[in-house]
């Protein structure tokens, strides 16, 4: 039986780098892609919570994530395609109209 | 040995339903083969050539749309497993939110999402002429 | 005390099935063909508004993660009063820069469904979700100037940081779900008193992360970097529709979570808040007197208003939470105002965003500028307007908690930002115009009603606060 701290430490190295790509990568779909994984790195932990206390709640919170991240993600690459029309670039530095 | 009948019946109607759903669309199909559809991978892009080449945004817009339908799907598996705790309150939420589910289907479907290939090219084209 | 009864749910429910059946309208409308769709939105707000009318002080529950109490309903009214301004300044805006109508009032009204859930949110993952419905409809409506860069570029940035920090909101929910078992908002409540779990790290890892959370959503120092952005690049009424309408829901849920469940451990977050309250008073106004950008200068004030409002928060008292709550009422309709102004006076081809644009606007659009004038004022807290009385009240909130610091800052921050506010005062009635520059749109219709009730709300409340200040403050006794 794995106990529960490796779980919850696997899940905070993944949001760890998740968190860094956002921070560190140059290009609009990685950025995303980093934010996916920040959210599946939460979605580890509540299934990990959810299974050492016993209870479901974490599994079903879980779905729920799930289908929140998929229209995130909707959203996300409309905006990137919209953005790109404008643009013909994918690396956020080239986006300065408006100051940061 | 009590539950093998259902597995049997499960995968009968899996069967049937495949062959019922393929034997239908070679029947009533229109069918004008092109070479691009008769290729072993159609996909509707031509299979052999530049890798790094655009897509039309369509793909990308039944993409995402498939995406959001199917994601929701997984809201019917934890139903299905517990559809005898929840009884009738709990069908007529799943069915509530499929109406809801259906409002948006028929708003991609109204906006013209799904039109796309040749044929909805050529009205679209002459819907423009018309109108120029 | 599982309650399966829907009567929660009502308010929601109307605004929802105003926002299908908006939908279904675009869907079905022959082009070129003029519908009422903002109608629409308009009966199924108030009918959210009467249904909270009719469950004040019930306290109504739906199955136990959805609760109309008192406090949900006085911020789901300050919601609807929101979003029927906003629809009716909208209908001139969209009809000018032809943007799609149905597609804008669904997305509208499924935003304010997200928010009408925020205030009534008593789970966790309800809030999580809640927030994911608002902010998603509201990263859509940002960039619907599709042909636009900026809004476009607007729209992304807010995205990026709004996903980020969602991330980050769940994580901490995580970690809460982790200790207490539960996600139940009174249940982690119960749970976190009984338990002294003040020597748990973990604890403080999920405040943390939730406080974060609820910072970026109302755009706190040092998570407020998308709040110009997205305001300046968005069409300016939706501009006024989410330094409205977001920052109400987000507030109302911050307050629910941080005042009841983590109540407990307010020893642990008022100072950070604190810290937070002042840094964003103090930056929204400094870096808001150097914007030129009339959209901008908003975005900076609405940053400090954020500020003045976690000051509320900290004090914590009754007259703070009290407080909150009118103060959230009075900067929604004042703002919008203030936006909506923006928005009727911009044409397709350009906004009237530009503090120059509003040079000599007396000799134009003597009504208009006296309008703007009024909620400028009411921005920058001069009586006898409704702002004077929502800052008064927080201040004295601060100060009955004994937090002469924070007050001090308050009040010095609001007599700078009166100076950037009276800027654009006197270039409306003392400076000439710039011959060369077009002269902006004539307003006419809803949106000129919307902006006369706006208006008379203002002074009103600025006159006679009592009545509101009292359904305000029965609001709080339910709860907390």
């Amino acid at each position: 039986m794995i106990p529960l701290s490796s779980y919850l430490i696997v899940s905070a190295i993944l949001f760890a780098i998740g968190t860094a790509g956002v921070f560190l990568r140059r290009n609009l779909i990685v950025i995303l892609l980093s934010i996916e994984i920040m959210l599946n790195a939460v979605n580890l932990s509540f299934v990990a919570f959810g299974r050492s206390l016993g209870n479901v709640d974490g599994q079903i919170i879980v779905f729920f994530v799930m289908t929140v991240a998929a229209a995130e993600a909707a959203v996300g690459l409309a905006i990137v395609i919209g953005l790109f029309r404008h643009r013909e670039s994918l690396n956020p530095e080239a986006f300065t109209t408006l100051k940061w | 040995m009590d539950g093998w009948p259902g597995v049997v019946i499960m995968i009968a109607l899996g069967v049937g339903f495949a062959a019922v759903m393929i034997g239908l669309s070679v029947l009533l199909g229109p069918k004008n083969p092109t070479p691009e559809k008769l290729a072993p991978y159609e996909c509707g892009m031509p299979a052999v050539g530049d890798a790094r080449e655009r897509h039309s945004v369509k793909f990308y817009l039944v993409a995402m749309i498939f995406l959001l339908f199917d994601i929701e799907i997984a809201f019917l598996y934890p139903w299905a497993v517990a559809l005898r705790d929840l009884g009738w309150p709990g069908f007529v939420q799943v069915v509530t939110f499929f109406l809801i589910l259906a409002v948006g289907y028929v708003y991609v479907w109204r906006k013209g999402v799904l039109d796309w290939g040749p044929v909805a090219r050529a009205t679209r084209a002459a819907a423009r002429r018309e109108a120029a | 005390m599982f309650n399966s009864s829907f009567d929660a749910v009502v308010p929601m429910l109307c605004v929802v099935l105003a926002a299908l059946a908006s939908m279904g309208a675009e869907a079905f409308r022959a082009k070129d063909e003029e519908m009422p769709i903002g109608g629409l939105g308009i009966v199924g707000l108030a009918g959210a508004g009467i249904s909270s009318g009719l469950l004040w002080n019930r306290n109504a529950a739906s199955f136990g993660v959805l609760v109309a109490d008192n406090f949900a309903l006085f911020v789901t009214l300050t919601l609807v009063i929101v979003g029927i301004l906003t629809i009716m300044f909208s209908s001139q805006v969209l009809r000018r820069d032809q943007l799609p109508k149905g597609e804008y009032y669904a997305l509208l009204l499924f935003s304010l469904v997200g928010m009408i859930m925020m205030a009534m949110a008593n789970d966790l993952l309800i809030v999580f979700i809640a927030l994911e419905t608002l902010s998603l409809s509201v990263y859509v409506l940002t960039g619907i100037r599709r042909d636009d860069p900026k809004a476009t570029e607007a729209a992304f940035k807010y995205f990026l940081l709004g996903a980020f920090s969602s991330a980050f909101f769940l994580y901490g929910i995580a970690f809460t779900y982790g200790l207490t078992g539960t996600t139940r908002l009174d249940q982690v409540g119960a749970y976190l008193a009984a338990q002294s779990m003040s020597d748990n790290p973990l604890i403080l890892v999920a405040l943390g992360l939730l406080l974060v959370g609820f910072a970026f959503k109302i755009s706190a120092v040092p998570f407020h970097m998308w709040t110009p952005d997205a305001y300046e690049g968005a069409p300016a009424i939706v501009s006024g529709f989410m330094s409205t309408g977001v920052k109400a829901a987000a507030f109302a849920a911050f307050a629910r979570v941080f005042l009841s469940s983590f109540e407990p451990f307010s020893a642990d977050w008022a100072p950070i808040v604190w810290i937070l309250a002042a840094l964003t008073m103090i930056l929204g106004t400094v870096v808001g007197v150097a914007q030129s950008n009339l959209k901008r200068m908003l975005a900076y004030s609405s940053i400090a208003h954020g500020g003045y409002l976690l000051v509320g928060l900290v004090a914590a008292n009754q007259v703070g939470k009290a407080a909150i709550l009118f103060y959230l009422l009075a900067y929604a309709v004042t703002n919008l105002a203030a936006f909506g102004v923006i928005a009727l006076l911009s044409s397709r081809e350009k906004e009237t965003d530009e503090l120059r644009d509003f040079a000599g606007l007396w000799h134009t659009h003597p009504a208009l500028a006296a309008l703007m004038t009024v909620c400028l004022l009411s921005l920058g807290g001069l009586p006898p307007t409704v702002g004077f009385i929502g800052k008064w009240y927080i201040f004295s909130a601060a100060v009955s908690a004994g937090y002469y610091g924070l007050a001090v800052i308050g009040v010095l921050t609001s007599v700078i930002s009166v100076f950037f506010y009276l800027r654009v005062v006197v270039m409306m009635y003392m400076a000439d115009r710039d011959a060369s520059a077009p002269v902006p749109s004539q307003v006419t219709g809803l949106g000129m009603v919307a902006l006369a009730a706006s208006i008379v709300a203002i002074i009103y409340l600025g006159i006679l606060p009592t009545p509101v200040l009292d359904l305000a403050a029965e609001s709080i006794a339910t709860i907390f």
